[in-house]
């Protein structure tokens, strides 16, 4: 699509070394990944290949050891601010009701932060309207360890949009989930990305989860994890469950899959 | 929990309390044990009613120092404590002088205190701070360490300053292990305290036992000890009342949730 302007996150070159000395871990090598304002990519790859690195290094969490980063067109040198987040296991804040927890990036990225004190009431019905539209509706004055596993994970993900980020960096956070959970997260997360269409990387082992939420999946190899494949999805939008068992999805799984188990058996 | 389980739960210290100074009084007549060795209790709610004004005023001077040595423990450990477990070079630069410095037995340091500030409430006061500061510094360190870094990663990754991360989840995560060290602090700070007024001080209950020992009076001596452990229960519990009040979050999964 627009592949041919200024790609919105640009990673040239990028490698990462962990640690200093004899015990030096190359963590991932020569990544070059382009990925265009509202696109939305998944990650995938055996575990250790350095998915969660790449999160960082994407978000200036880490600073590379070579290469450059470039989000928005600028240099990543440090954390850039207002990015969502959203981590397998949900870290809410266990002080803070569900609410509260869902506020939480209005307290800290402007303008929200310099509106809150104003604006409390429309920002309050805000995220509860956020809430409701992943069925939580009437949980927020639940404390989080109230909720169940995929509740928090839902509240998570509020969390994460909340302030309508350009970026969206989800680390597996559908992995701990059964499976009917996670697959409906699924569907809630794509409504989400249709409606506000922000940039979004997913890191994920699920090769249905991949290629149901995603626009391009990159395959990563073991560690030192590179980019060996970049496959486009060009399923039609919204996608639905049972697309997942039609024969274009599942080869493109397919596909996928051999490449990985290749991977792992080199 | 049904409703006499839990009757049963808060009448449990009194009659374990009750039933032991019964079973120490029975031992004391059975056993005729001499009042200068071992007084009976009721030997004891004797001297305590011979001198109740005395015993009042040096429970109050003793209640006073170890308060006020306690806040100031509380004020100087909840800081350092920020300060160390915020930042790595704080921590790298003090953590060796804070263990050598508590590695001291704090009564080697009464007799220092007099030199500086001559015997009486002064001494009395930092005794109690100097012993209950430590424990609630380290514990407010560690709760701030304990930040699960995925929290760190998302406050960063929304712009959040240093002062952010520590007001959003550092101090709210750290508050469970302040109150649980403030237990401990303030059953601490009466042992500084007492201790201190038996080495250098003219009122306060250790100067009472201290006195009332060097005539013989065993049941006046005992009857300050009452005096110290009562005191100590007391304020533990309003600690205790303070941090489940304060920290409800860090009690989950107990009774709160029926609670709302
Ligand atoms: N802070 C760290 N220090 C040293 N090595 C690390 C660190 N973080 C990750 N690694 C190593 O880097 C590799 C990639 O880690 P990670 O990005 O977490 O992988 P993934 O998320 O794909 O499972 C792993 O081998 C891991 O052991
Ligand atoms: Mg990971």
């Amino acid at each position: 699509m627009g592949e041919a302007a200024q790609p919105f996150v640009d990673l040239r070159g990028v490698s990462l070394v962990y640690g200093q000395g004899d015990e030096q871990i190359l963590a991932v090598e020569s990544l070059d990944i382009q990925i265009a304002k509202g696109e939305f990519v998944a990650v995938v790859g055996p575990s250790g290949c350095g998915k969660s690195t790449l999160m960082k290094l994407v978000t200036g969490l880490l600073p590379p050891s070579a290469g450059a980063v470039f989000v928005g067109g600028d240099r990543v040198s440090k954390p850039i601010r207002g990015v969502g987040m959203a981590f397998q296991n949900s870290i809410l804040m266990p002080w803070r009701t569900t609410l509260d927890n869902v506020m939480l990036p209005l307290e800290i990225v402007e303008p929200y932060k310099r509106e809150l004190r104003r604006e409390r009431a429309k920002y309050i019905a805000r995220a509860e309207q956020l809430l409701a539209s992943v069925g939580l509706g009437g949980f927020g004055a639940r404390f989080p360890w109230q909720l169940s596993g995929g509740m928090q994970q839902r509240a998570n993900l509020c969390r994460s949009i909340i302030h309508e980020p350009g970026l969206l960096m989800l680390d597996e956070p559908f992995g701990a989930l059964d499976a009917f959970t996670r697959e409906e997260l699924w569907a809630i997360m794509q409504q989400l990305w249709l409606d506000k269409r922000f940039t979004a990387v997913l890191v994920t082992h699920d090769l249905r989860e991949a290629v149901y939420l995603a626009d391009t999946v990159y395959v990563m190899s073991k560690r030192p994890g590179r980019v060996i494949l970049r496959k486009q999805v060009d399923l039609p939008r919204p996608r639905t469950l049972e697309m997942t068992f039609e024969p274009g999805f599942v080869e493109i799984v397919h596909e996928l899959r051999e490449m990985i188990v290749e991977v792992r058996l080199s | 929990m049904n409703a006499s389980n839990r009757q049963m739960q808060i009448l449990m210290p009194w009659l374990v309390t009750v039933a032991m100074f019964l079973v120490w009084e029975v031992a004391c007549r059975l056993f005729n044990v001499p009042q200068f060795i071992l007084p009976a209790p009721s030997k004891i709610i004797g001297a305590m009613s011979e001198y109740p004004v005395p015993i009042m005023q040096n429970a109050l001077q003793t209640l006073f120092t170890t308060v006020i040595g306690f806040v100031l423990a509380i004020a100087a450990g909840l800081l350092l404590g920020l300060a160390v477990g915020a930042s790595t070079l704080v921590y790298n630069g003090l953590y060796p002088l804070l263990i050598a410095f508590n590695s001291i037995p704090k009564v080697a340091l009464v007799p220092v205190f007099v030199i500086w500030f001559g015997i009486g409430t002064v001494p009395a006061i930092l005794t109690a701070f100097i012993i209950s500061f430590f424990p609630i510094l380290v514990n407010v360190a560690t709760g701030l360490a304990t930040i699960e870094p995925e929290m760190r990663d998302v406050l960063r990754s929304l712009g959040a300053s240093k002062l952010e991360v520590l007001t959003k989840a550092g101090i709210p995560r750290s508050l469970p292990y302040l109150f649980a060290s403030l237990k401990i602090a303030i059953t601490l700070a009466f042992v500084g305290s007492v201790i201190s007024e038996t080495v250098a001080a003219n009122d306060g209950i250790g100067h009472l036992m201290l006195t009332a020992s060097s005539r013989f009076d065993v049941p006046l001596v005992f009857a300050g000890l009452v005096v110290v452990a009562a005191m100590g229960v007391a304020l533990y519990a309003i600690c205790a009342a303070f941090e489940r009040r304060m920290t409800r979050w860090a009690f989950r999964g107990s009774e709160l949730i029926s609670g709302g």
